[in-house]
């Protein structure tokens, strides 16, 4: 990285230090803390899509979909998250993989199961045997964002069933009474409402995910706790150039640090949301604002 | 028209063959000298440039994959990689799961260290890496098994006393052993394993042969005990 670095047995202190921190290896660790970064920007909000729509239909006055959204919140939240992280990322993996096996290679006359093995046609595989290793990787990042954003939907479901519930159902009467539809007076009265009594909960639920990240490893996404890992194993001379002794102890104490800024930040912009749904609502929070206002 | 359908099929079909030529070989990356990342952040080795040799003389493109060790067969079987290049011993209890080429090393004796040298083995703790043929022998033996998910945290357990001795491959301990005072190698040694080899799926015969052609190849004109030398592994063929 720095010109100083070719020969790093010769340097001491800072300097050293400077050039270890910046080894291309090191770049991967910081590489990997914009992937979790990323998870966490891209499953909130289809997690709490999912949420929305477990959410709905567990609400719905149609049965079966009752039944869908019931059974989705009820199983999810049931299974253990590393269960469901070993079993079903493998399981939807080979989903994909018959599916476009049944449809690519109608011709393929040996089973699928053999013994042990999984073996589908090479133009079924997901993704193709010989994508580049970039595409590997982003596969199984979606992977990772459709079993998170799963796991936490379910949880998210739960949060706005009940927030839902919590609107007042005066407020619900009075849209009908002006002649609203069903349909109108849920988007117009009800959505609009639900996000302050869905807020406590819903940051719960963000703290959660942003400490369960480590779980990408369980996925073969290379996180930080891998770096970490890798990066704090005791080195020898011979096969770097910066050996040390085992200093996990101080990479973990850096993702602990990291994590503890994170989770801080979160608190502070989640605080700032919490006034701004409370403006006018019907609530302690918003009969303070008003009085405090007046 | 039934002959369009047949040309068509025969072409997805030479397309599917010619996808299948590149080849990904699943490591560990967390063994030296056999496999390691280094400071690149690229799979280094012994068997980084074995496979690349090997790739090499059967023509085959490869590309490097790292999965931690515990999950490295379930991946290779749910076909995630095509060929399992990790250290990995041949035994019984894995063959039943997927096939290995011929072995690629001789028996590489296992050895103990441990902080002093009158460690009495037959009840002292042993740490030892999870799913290796180091962590079934210590636990046919009887003796107090803690296992680790990497073999530096299995050694890191010796040093931080949470064990009195490890059980490894001899040529992954030798630099750490030289590097550190406090650690010495016991007496006893233990010859388990039946040598390293490449593991395959058991549906895929025809990447098996291939590979073994190609060890047989290094093993006859000297290149696969010049490389066994050059990382200290064990005795030449």
């Amino acid at each position: 990285m720095f010109p100083y670095c070719t020969d790093p047995s010769t340097l001491e202190g800072l300097s050293w230090l400077s050039c270890y921190l910046t080894t291309s290896k090191h770049m991967m660790l910081f590489y990997s803390l914009g992937t979790v970064l990323l998870l966490l920007a891209i499953t909130a909000p289809t997690a709490l899509a999912f949420g929305f729509l477990g959410a709905t239909s567990a609400k719905s006055h149609f049965a079966p979909l009752r039944w869908i959204g019931k059974t989705y919140i009820a199983i999810v939240r049931g299974v253990p998250d590393i269960a469901f992280f070993l079993f079903f990322v493998i399981a939807l993996d080979q989903l994909f993989e018959w599916v476009r096996h049944e449809i690519k290679c109608p011709d393929w006359d040996q089973p699928i199961r053999q013994g042990n093995d999984f073996v589908v046609c090479a133009a079924a595989k997901l993704p193709l045997g010989d994508a580049p290793q970039w595409v590997h990787e982003v596969y199984g990042f979606s992977l990772a964002v459709l079993t998170f954003a799963i796991v936490f939907g379910a949880f998210a479901a739960n949060v706005l069933f009940g927030a839902m519930r919590a609107v007042p159902h005066a407020q619900m009467e009075t849209a009908y009474a002006y002649g609203m539809s069903k349909r109108q007076a849920f988007w117009r009265v009800l959505v609009p409402q639900m996000w302050v009594y869905a807020l406590p909960g819903l940051s719960n639920l963000w703290m959660v995910l942003i400490k369960a990240t480590p779980l990408l490893f369980l996925l073969g996404v290379e996180d930080i706790v891998y770096w970490a890992r890798e990066l704090g194993a005791s080195k020898t001379p011979r096969f770097t150039d910066y050996p040390h002794p085992d200093w996990r102890m101080w990479y973990f104490l850096g993702l602990l640090v990291f994590y503890l800024l994170f989770t801080r930040l979160s608190e502070i912009v989640l605080e700032k949301i919490m006034r701004r749904l409370s403006h006018g609502q019907a609530t302690a929070a918003g009969e303070a604002m008003r009085r405090a206002d007046a | 028209m039934k002959k369009l359908i047949l040309t068509t099929t025969a072409l997805a079909l030479t397309a599917g063959m010619a996808l299948a030529d590149t080849v990904r070989l699943g490591t560990e990356g967390a063994y030296p000298p056999y496999n390691f990342i280094n400071d690149a952040g690229q799979v280094d080795g012994f068997e980084r440039e074995l496979g690349d040799e090997l790739c090499k003389r059967a023509s085959l493109t490869c590309e490097w994959v790292t999965n931690e060790w515990d999950s490295i067969i379930p991946n290779l079987v749910s076909g995630n990689y095509d060929a399992i290049i990790a250290g990995m011993s041949i035994t019984d209890e894995r063959k039943e799961k997927i096939d290995f080429t011929q072995p690629y090393t001789l028996p590489d004796p296992s050895a103990y260290v441990a902080l002093s040298a009158d460690v009495d083995l037959t009840n002292a703790v042993i740490a030892a890496q999870a799913n290796t043929i180091q962590a079934s022998f210590v636990a046919a033996a009887g003796a107090q098994l803690v296992e680790f998910a990497t073999a530096d945290e299995a050694l890191a357990a010796v040093v931080n006393g949470e064990a009195d001795a490890v059980l490894a491959d001899k040529a992954s301990l030798v630099d750490q052993v030289t590097s550190n005072d406090q650690l010495v190698f016991l007496e006893k040694e233990e010859l388990i394993g039946g040598g390293i080899g490449m593991g395959l799926r058991k549906s895929d015969a025809e990447l098996r042969g291939q590979f073994d052609a190609a060890i047989q190849s290094m093993k006859d004109d000297g290149t696969l005990n010049a490389l066994i030398t050059k990382w200290e592994i064990g005795a030449t063929f």
